[in-house]
């Protein structure tokens, strides 16, 4: 073969392989494409502050979130998937892991109920009636899960729910990692 | 004819239902104002659906981000201001035009780039061969002249 023909050849091959790479990411690997990258990450906390959810006294705040590693968790009450993952909110809350939670577009009641009812992983909880707060956090879906840094820098941000392989694949390692 | 008529109908009807989602509580009322937030929410991406704009989308977020362009810009926002306020929070995703940065060059001169390549490439083999074509063959040698003249006398019809 001449090779001036053996360049668009080449072009191609290069192409298909990047296709084939990409492919095999989406397919048998599992990545998932409509996921976006997150554009706070080392990024400090948005400054906020959130109310409590009627009927509680805490509350949440840009400052709650300084001077350890902490998770925060964005859920609520009228989202399945947040439900589906709260065992595993409770699990990290039960091992001592600082869980802060900013409870969206919920109705008061209906959140307590859910606490109630799942048990309460969050040491504080910021309700965001509008959904203002979470927009500044630039989530996207629920449930969202951020890991802070001590210094108050977001490290990490997990979209939808964490399954337990991703607890011990995900999160765990990046808690760790953010704690040196 | 009546037909055609029909054809003109539907085709009036549907001109004037473009696709959008703006409810009316959300509606500016400084007309200049609602212009602005328009067109500043087709360029947004609704991360929900993620391949409409704000301004078609019906997700809430959709809703909800369409309700904070409106916020900023009665705030005395500029575009550019606004929409940097979103991309700082969402990434250069939630542009649905890709901005035009060393990281995307590729992405917006690629696709012509490579045009011109295989133009290129055909225009180069397209010469070389007229070249080839109109060069003069070699004069015949000795030999092969009288094969040539056995070969014709043969062909020729006796």
């Amino acid at each position: 073969m001449r090779p001036l023909h053996a360049i668009p050849l080449a072009g191609f091959a290069l192409i298909a392989l990047v296709f084939a790479v990409y492919l095999w990411q989406v397919g048998a690997g599992g990545k998932d494409i409509s996921q976006i990258p997150s554009a706070m990450i080392d990024k400090p906390v948005p400054a906020f502050a959130l109310p409590p959810i009627e009927g509680r006294t805490d509350g949440l705040r840009t400052e709650d979130l300084r001077g350890k590693v902490a998770l925060v968790n964005v859920w609520a009450s009228w989202c399945g998937p947040c439900r589906i993952e709260h065992p595993i909110l409770m699990t990290l809350a039960r091992e001592g892991v600082p869980v802060y939670g900013i409870n969206i577009k919920d109705k008061p009641a209906d959140a307590i109920r859910f606490l109630d009812e799942l048990g309460n992983p969050f040491a504080r909880i910021g309700a965001d009636a509008n959904g203002r707060v979470a927009i500044d956090w630039g989530v996207y879906g629920y449930p969202e899960t951020f890991v802070v840094d001590a210094t108050g820098r977001i490290r990490y941000r997990h979209v939808g729910p964490i399954n337990p392989g991703q607890l011990d694949s995900i999160i765990r390692p990046i808690l760790r990692r953010v704690a040196e | 004819m009546r037909r055609l008529l029909a054809l003109l109908l539907i085709l009036a009807a549907a001109a004037q239902m473009p696709a959008f989602a703006v409810e009316p509580d959300e509606v500016l009322a400084d007309p200049a104002l609602e212009a602005r937030a328009r067109e500043m929410s087709k360029k947004l991406r609704c991360l929900v659906c993620q391949n409409q704009s704000i301004d078609d989308s019906s997700a809430p977020l959709a809703r909800d981000l369409r309700i904070l362009v409106r916020e900023r810009l009665k705030a005395g926002d500029s575009d550019a201001e606004v929409i940097a306020f979103v991309v700082d929070r969402y990434g250069d995703f939630v542009l649905l035009q890709p901005p035009f940065r060393p990281t995307t060059w590729l992405l917006w001169i690629g696709p012509a780039a490579i045009l011109l390549a295989g133009i290129g490439g055909v225009v180069v083999w397209h010469r070389r061969r007229r070249s080839a074509l109109a060069a003069e063959p070699a004069p015949l040698s000795d030999d092969e002249e009288r094969r040539l003249n056995a070969l014709l006398d043969e062909a020729r019809p006796k």
